[in-house]
């Protein structure tokens, strides 16, 4: 019955995959509208940080980054992840995968954040001064007239980096989380066949698939207007 | 004392005085159309008395009252702006509709935030608040369609902007601005991008406006049959500055500077 073994296992890595795709996704496209009005902020210290913070962000790989991460421990408060672990009382896998999650997170957040700026800025003057002379709040003005514009106009390339998010996921091994990559290959290890591996692509392409479809759904969705 | 009165608005952009010092007023239910060749600074006029852009020095009464005072326009909060600005209406040339809303619901947007705003600074709250903003956007949503039947588009009113002509867009555009009761509509070349068979249905519009609501209006156009019929007053801009002013019959079969008789010999030699 090893295959229903290899099936198992692959199904709990997915399932941390999973979990770590879909909590980059909610935090990352705020985070990265956040980072994005800051990159446009009159405030200089502020715009700086944040372009700054894009600029080494997306400079280098996320590979490193997601090690750097578990480092932080070390070189802040020169104590070892075993000290966070009794001094928050969690598991040592969990304060990986927070690790990784952080990483991954901030990665993602500044990508969005320059696809969310460059739409932003291009979009017509005329839509803002039009809510203005009507009396709106910026507030308002972002909320009911730019927004949705703006999922419409960032909907394709936001597609783009979400399915390259489940292919990075993988990159969370280097933080030792064990995900759907990770479990496969220990596998091989473990048995000896290189069938899990195959069994990982198909997971790997069967969800991509799924959020094809999706992303085509919302873009059709978004099709009742044009500009 | 003047319904509206502009006095000595400049305005600079970087090394350019594109407005030197512009004396404009306009009485109740008037129609003041502003002429002039392009670059003279009407859309910065226009723009200025709408609050998008920041006259350098001048001042603005609204029916005797000051209502902009160049001097401490960087002691005004967005509130207040936001509050002057209510006493304007600005048509735009590319109309500028919300693409993503109804023609009806680009009409009743603004009212219907304004209302919600007013209602909760009277303190209302959960569902008492819900049921006023109900009941008073019910009635913003009937004050729109009249709007919309006033400019002929009662049956496109759960059409796309994206599905009307450039005429009809133009006139949702003037629907939304009235839908704020503004005391004085101004239009920006309002015709100016549309195709020439499409300005007609347009500048009727305007015309019905002004004869069924006595709305006071400031026009920028370059239709000048248009401007001498619908106008009380003519102004005539020339590089940031009035030239010449007067009535349609004067301006247009009078001119007196030198400017003006040019400028009305270029347009005459259009057609
Ligand atoms: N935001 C701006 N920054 C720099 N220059 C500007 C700006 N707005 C207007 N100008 C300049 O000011 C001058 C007057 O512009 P304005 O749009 O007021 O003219 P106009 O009379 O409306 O012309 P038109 O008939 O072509 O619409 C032009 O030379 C224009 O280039
Ligand atoms: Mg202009």
């Amino acid at each position: 019955m090893e295959f229903l073994e290899i099936i198992k296992a692959l199904c709990e890595g997915f399932g941390k995959t999973l979990l770590l795709f879909a909590i980059t996704l909610l935090a990352s496209l705020p985070l990265g509208l956040v980072i994005s009005f800051g990159s446009r902020s009159k405030f200089i210290p502020l715009k700086a940080f944040c372009r700054g913070l894009v600029w080494i962000i997306r400079g280098t790989p996320l590979m490193l980054q997601v090690l750097l991460v578990t480092l932080i421990p070390y070189y802040l408060f020169n104590v070892g992840n075993t000290t966070i672990i009794s001094f928050f009382g969690i598991k040592m896998k969990s304060l990986l995968f927070v690790y990784a999650s952080l990483a991954f997170i901030l990665n993602y957040a500044c990508y969005f954040s320059e696809i969310f700026r460059g739409a932003i800025e291009g979009m017509p003057k005329g839509q803002y001064e039009a809510g203005a002379v009507l009396g709106m709040t910026k507030g308002q003005i972002f909320r009911k007239i730019i927004f949705l514009q703006l999922v419409k106009k960032t909907l394709t390339p936001v597609s783009n980096e979400v399915i390259t998010l489940v292919k990075d996921t993988a990159l969370a091994s280097v933080a030792g989380v064990i995900e759907l990559y990770t479990m496969a290959e220990s596998l091989v290890n473990e048995f000896v066949v290189l069938t899990p591996l195959f069994y990982a692509a198909a997971f790997y392409l069967i969800f991509n698939g799924l959020l094809t479809v999706l992303f085509a759904f919302l873009e059709k969705k978004l099709n009742f207007y044009k500009e | 004392m003047s319904y509206l009165e502009i006095k000595n608005f400049t305005k600079s952009f970087g090394g350019l005085q594109v407005l030197k010092g512009i004396d404009v007023s306009i009485e109740k239910s008037e129609v003041l159309t502003i002429i002039g060749s392009s670059g003279s600074g009407k859309t910065t006029l226009l723009r200025s008395i709408n609050f998008l852009e920041t006259p350098d020095s001048g001042q603005m009464l609204l029916e005797g009252e000051l209502l902009f005072d160049a001097a401490k326009a960087n002691q005004y909060s967005d509130a207040e702006i936001r509050q002057k600005r209510l006493n304007f209406g600005l048509v735009f040339q590319s109309f500028n509709l919300f693409p993503q809303y109804t023609v009806l619901k680009n009409v009743t947007l603004a009212p219907g935030l304004l209302a919600e705003t007013s209602l909760k600074k009277q303190g209302l709250k959960g569902r008492e608040l819900k049921r006023a903003v109900h009941e008073r956007k019910l009635e913003i949503e009937k004050e729109g369609l009249e709007l919309l039947e006033k400019v002929g588009l009662t049956e496109k009113k759960d059409s796309y902007p994206c599905e009307l002509s450039g005429g009809q867009c133009q006139r949702v555009a003037i629907a939304r601005a009235m839908a704020l009761k503004p005391l004085v509509l101004c239009f920006d070349e309002p015709t100016s991008a549309l195709d020439p068979e499409l300005t007609g249905e347009v500048l009727r519009v305007i015309k019905e406006l002004k004869e069924s609501t006595n709305m006071t209006m400031i026009i920028v156009t370059h239709e000048m049959g248009f401007a001498k019929n619908v106008s009380d007053k003519i102004v005539f801009m020339a590089e940031g500055l009035v030239e010449e002013e007067g009535a349609p019959s004067e301006v247009f079969d009078n001119p007196k500077s030198p400017k003006l008789k040019a400028f009305l010999q270029g347009v005459n030699s259009e057609i």
